[in-house]
């Protein structure tokens, strides 16, 4: 496959990659061409111009700023999966990043790129929605933050402007008492999410579960929440019966998404496995 | 040969001499090639699987700045040259509709080439291919044999009823239905063979240079088999003769059958190279070969066993549906029926046998032989059935076997279906798998888990397999249909030093031939590897050969290089007599010296001798100087590799997921010439067997588009998705040929999908489910449990 003929612009900051894009009717900005690139590949994207963003340092790295993580928005999912920072604060964003797909990909794949192009099947957006996430989106206009589970509007679709840059991802601390988990069934073919869980547990000190987020892609077109599930689980002890009682009968999706290799029913059956056995494990890792 | 206590080269597991080079990045493959005044040449594809061509309008192709030429099938039509791309094994009253290069008037798959665009670069020749006008009417399409086949359904052919291209059957169908009719136990099942894309690492690629002054055409080009290529060039697509045309095979990278046969696209280039007398390359896109090259298996079978009561197999009748996809490719006929239902006896004594075959047209990619070749599908069928018939007797598959297996001393063994098995012994390979796996101790492990309710499913399956490869004799393939012989070339050219330059006719495409044949060289002559070159690949330096495929050529083109030497070792001895004044009965050929028996410190040295030759000083009376062999070796029968695998399975009964947790290998290829190159095709063909059993599967939908035409959809098996093989071999040396060699390169793939899928069904027997169709995937499995 050939590619269309297209500029290319490397931007040497936040602010010039605004400006460059803002010069370039149809440009589209840049960072680790996982995603941009196939897509360009297959004619499916045909940008006039690339703003490269991914040599941007400052965008880079993870930090901890009070009760949260920063996270700049080029960091790639190696770093993630290998960041002391996560592992400490936040491990369910690594456990996952180490997910996804093969070495490669994680070398060059970025957490923004990754939320950018809002796959339905990738693995990060149900995991910032699950942990709370907010969104720095840069435009010449300043900064507006948005909150994960805001930002997914659609298929491939978000609430990122065409003349926006995402900066950062700012996930909160998960302190003592809480545990995490991410599972995944991979597509044999693509390592996508086929269906992945995430779940975040609060357990409050009568050791109660204080408070649950639950979030899965790949069953529809932006992140599920299964929020009758969390209502019958909130403040229960989480024992295994009421875990496998609640999601089995609570957990359902309209519609869900399906392909010729996995049906929506059988998503939602892996949806459900996974939620029951993602629920047990983070409950464990909580209680430490 | 070496004495005692020296190494002997011959079964050492010595690195591959040609992989520096290649994991250097230095292999030298098609695309890397360029000429002077190279042109690119891009074929326009059809996106119909089934459509009337009303018009072409190549003017604003040809418009286009950098665009040389556009040409459809009238322009090869009006050149004079055949246009066509022949099917060379044919079968009595076989249906072989004319295949061109270029679709004339209708297409036929998604991926049917109606134009070709010839541009300065690459880029341009792409653009304007898109500025071709073709005016399509579309017309319904069938994907499935079956269906193809019924009443009504859309026909590809004015000429072929039904679609079906050739009606087949091999063995005693009255004795088998007498089988049948006294039977304890029939067994029966519905068997799909899953449709497989090759993927080769390298996709299909030429560059054609034709010299106008000579009249010659040099073609480098993604072959297996140069000589059958230039031959099939020569008569049926491009016209020019033989002696005129070059087919190099420069590195190829891998095949696995799918760079067997011959294609439109490579002819294509040829033929616009002597219309332009500028150089044309053409290379296929990862999406282009998925489309077009051509695939493997897709039967669709019923299969039925008759056993007595103490499961003893009475009978077993055949029934296959096996697509061929729009066109007869090459050696298409051959795979479902000689190297298929005459597979279908596998390791067992079966009296009575019939299989039917019905060769059907559908509107996909050509199906040809893949590696393994229908006797994965053999294997298949024959070891479902066991498992079926073993789980419905209450017997253990193991011992299911055993009962039935041909026995050790009843070789040679003559099939129900027309193969006469050259040698085997069964049941110490059986046996050392089953040790290895630690059978019993899987047993109870799988019931413990069972009683103590798990939700992890064990499963245990077992394939006893029987290849039948180095396809031979060649008067036997003739009368069978095959338009070549099945004997392969080697000359011997021995240099005045003692050096040795082997041209053989094999085409090593990554199996190690310049490893292992110049091991079978040395150890015969007492040289060192690195004193022998081997020389493949190239029809201006090669006496004519058949090629690489079929897991023949350690079998067949390394005896044909066996005999050339052993050619030149007994002119070598009669020189050494001469020299020694003994008489030739007296002087013996051993690790590189000639000497007189009883007189060991009477003796010349293999170089002595050689050099003698070529000063040709004092030769014997009538003797010709030099020392350059040639032999053409055409084996008496196939050889059988067999061999026994086992698989151990995990199922998660919540989502069906299937867990590979152990793999066992235990196989047979007679003799061994290097130990590592025969694990590495055991790795490699086991590898692909699990993908089919578990992942791999082309889909196309019911208007023939291509769904599963990118890596992003087509799972190929991966290292993490693997487990590390557990290897052995038993070693029952073939008795026919000179290096007591049989084949190794497909019996992984050949033994390994029924193992899977039997140790799958395996762990959800206790669910009374008795099939699942390949690819055995998480969905799938786990709506059989539900
Ligand atoms: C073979 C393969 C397998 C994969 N498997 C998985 C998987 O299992 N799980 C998974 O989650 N993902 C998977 N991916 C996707 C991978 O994680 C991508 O890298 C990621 O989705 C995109 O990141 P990127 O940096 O490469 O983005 P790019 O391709 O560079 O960009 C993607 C989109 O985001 C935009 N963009 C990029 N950065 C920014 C930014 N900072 N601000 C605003 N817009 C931006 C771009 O303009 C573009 O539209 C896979 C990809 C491949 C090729």
């Amino acid at each position: 496959m050939f590619l269309n003929p297209f500029e290319y612009h490397r931007a040497g900051s936040p602010q010039e990659a605004l400006d460059l894009l803002n010069r370039h009717e149809g440009a589209k900005l840049i960072a680790g061409g996982h995603s941009l690139l196939p897509l360009m590949k297959q004619q499916l994207a045909q940008p006039t111009a690339l703003i490269d963003i991914g040599r941007l340092a400052e965008l880079s790295g993870v930090e901890k700023q009070g009760d949260s993580l920063r996270i700049g928005a080029l960091t790639c999912h190696a770093e993630l999966a290998s960041s002391g920072m996560l592992a400490t604060h936040c491990p369910i964003l690594a456990e996952a990043a180490a997910k996804v797909a093969d070495p490669q990909v994680r070398n060059k794949g970025t957490l923004g790129g990754n939320i950018a192009h809002a796959d339905p099947a990738s693995d990060l957006p149900a995991v910032l929605v699950a942990t709370g996430a907010t969104l720095d989106l840069m435009s010449p206009q300043g900064v507006r933050q948005v909150r994960a589970v805001d930002f997914f509007v659609g298929l491939l679709e978000t609430d990122l402007a065409e003349n926006e840059l995402i900066t950062a991802i700012h996930v909160p601390v998960l302190g003592q008492g809480s545990g995490s988990c991410y599972l995944k069934a991979e597509h044999p073919a693509s390592g996508y999410a086929v269906c992945g869980a995430a779940v975040v547990v609060e357990l409050g000190a009568d050791g109660n579960a204080a408070a649950i987020r639950l979030s899965f892609n790949g069953l529809a077109t932006t992140p599920v929440q299964c929020f009758p599930v969390v209502g019958a689980l909130t403040g229960t002890d989480l024992a295994d019966e009421a875990i496998d009682t609640a999601v089995n009968s609570l957990l359902s999706v309209e519609d869900p998404l399906g392909d010729i290799y996995a049906s929506g029913e059988y998503r939602v059956q892996l949806a459900k496995v996974y939620c029951r056995r993602a629920l047990k494990i983070a409950r464990d890792r909580a209680r430490g | 040969m070496a004495d005692q206590g020296k190494a002997r080269i011959l079964g050492s597991a010595i690195k591959r001499r040609e992989d520096p080079a290649l994991i250097t990045g230095k292999g030298r493959y098609t695309d890397d090639f360029t000429l002077p005044h190279m042109t690119h040449a891009v074929i326009v594809r059809s996106p119909y699987s089934h459509a009337h061509v009303r018009s072409i309008d190549t003017a604003a192709a040809a418009a286009t700045p950098g665009v040389l030429a556009v040409y459809t099938a009238a322009d090869i039509e009006s050149s004079g040259a055949p246009g066509t791309v022949p099917t060379a094994w044919l079968l009595p009253d076989i249906k072989t509709p004319e295949h061109s290069l270029l679709a004339k008037g209708r297409v036929r798959y998604v991926g049917d080439g109606v134009a070709v665009v010839v541009g300065e670069t690459r880029q341009a020749a792409r653009a304007a291919a898109e500025l071709v006008e073709v005016d399509y009417d579309p017309l319904d399409a069938v994907v499935d044999p079956q269906k193809a086949t019924a009443e009504g359904a859309p026909q590809l052919f004015e000429d072929v009823p039904r679609n079906i291209s050739f009606d087949w059957d091999l063995g005693d169908k009255e004795k088998t239905d007498l089988g049948f009719e006294g039977a304890a136990h029939t067994v029966s099942a519905e068997l799909r063979n899953n449709r497989l894309i090759p993927h080769a690492i390298e996709p299909r690629a030429a560059l054609a240079d034709f010299d106008e002054h000579k009249g010659e055409l040099t073609l480098r080009m993604t072959t297996q088999n140069p000589h059958v290529h230039r031959l099939l060039l020569s008569l049926a697509s491009i016209g020019l003769p033989e002696h005129k045309i070059r087919v190099i095979a420069p590195e190829v990278g891998g095949g696995f059958g799918s760079k067997i046969h011959l294609y439109p696209d490579e002819a294509i280039a040829a033929w616009c190279a002597m219309q332009l007398k500028r150089p044309v390359k053409w290379v296929a896109t990862r999406s282009e070969t998925n489309l077009t090259d051509a695939h493997g298996r897709d039967h669709v079978t019923r299969a039925e066993m008759a056993l007595d009561a103490e499961g003893r197999i009475l009978g077993l009748r055949v029934d296959t549906h096996a697509a061929m996809g729009a066109y007869l490719s090459t050696f298409a006929p051959a795979v479902p029926t000689y190297l298929y239902g005459t597979l279908l006896s596998g390791q067992y004594d079966i009296p009575a046998i019939y299989v039917h075959v019905l060769g059907v047209f559908t509107n996909t990619a050509p199906v040809d032989a893949y590696r393994g070749a229908g006797r994965p599908e053999a294997t298949f069928v024959i070891e479902r059935m066991m498992d079926l018939a073993a789980a419905q007797l209450g017997q253990d598959p193991a011992e299911i076997r055993r009962r039935n297996f041909v026995a050790a001393d009843a070789f040679p063994y003559a099939t129900q279906v027309a193969l006469e098995y050259d040698s085997g012994n069964y049941e110490p390979a059986l046996d050392k798998a089953l040790e290895a796996a630690g059978y019993a101790a899987l047993r109870t492990e799988q019931k413990s888990r069972h009683d103590a309710g798990s939700s992890k499913w064990l499963g245990i399956g077992l394939s006893s397999y029987i290849e039948a490869c180095g396809l031979a004799p060649s008067q036997v393939a003739g009368a069978l249909g095959a338009q070549a012989g099945l004997w392969e070339s080697a000359k011997i050219r021995v240099h005045p030093t003692g050096t040795v330059t082997v041209y053989t006719g094999s085409s090593s495409h990554g199996q190690g031939h310049e490893t292992t044949f110049s091991q079978i060289v040395a150890d015969r002559l007492g040289l060192e590897v690195e004193q022998v070159e081997v020389i493949h690949g190239d029809t201006k330096e090669v006496q004519f050969g058949m090629g690489t495929y079929g897991s023949r050529s350690a079998a067949v083109g390394g005896s044909a290089i066996a005999n050339g030497v052993d050619r030149a070792i007994e002119k070598g001895r009669r020189i050494a007599a001469h020299m020694l004044e003994a008489a030739e009965e007296d002087v013996v050929f051993d690790d590189g010296q000639y000497t007189v028996k009883g007189v060991p410190d009477q003796a010349k040295s293999w170089g002595d001798v050689v050099l003698a030759s070529y000063l040709a000083h004092d030769l014997p009376e009538g003797m010709e100087p030099g020392m350059e062999t040639t032999a053409f070796y055409n084996p008496s029968n196939f050889v059988y590799p067999f061999g026994t695998h086992v698989a151990v399975v995990e199922v998660d009964s919540e989502t069906g997921d299937v867990e590979l947790l152990r793999y066992i290998a235990v196989d047979d290829c007679g003799n061994v010439i290097n130990p590592m190159i025969v694990d590495g095709q055991v790795h490699g063909g086991v590898a692909q067997g699990i993908g089919q059993a578990l992942w791999e599967q082309a889909v196309y939908d019911d208007n023939g588009q291509l769904l599963t035409g990118t890596l992003m959809d087509y799972a190929l098996p991966r290292a993490h998705m693997l487990v590390s093989f557990e290897l052995d071999r038993t070693v029952t040396p073939c008795p026919h040929n000179p290096l007591g060699v049989k084949g190794i390169g497909e019996a992984g793939a050949i033994a390994s999908p029924a193992a899977v899928v039997n140790a799958v069904m395996d762990a959800v027997s206790h669910r009374g489910i008795r099939n699942i169709d390949m690819p055995l995937t998480p969905e799938k499995v786990w709506r059989a449990i539900q």
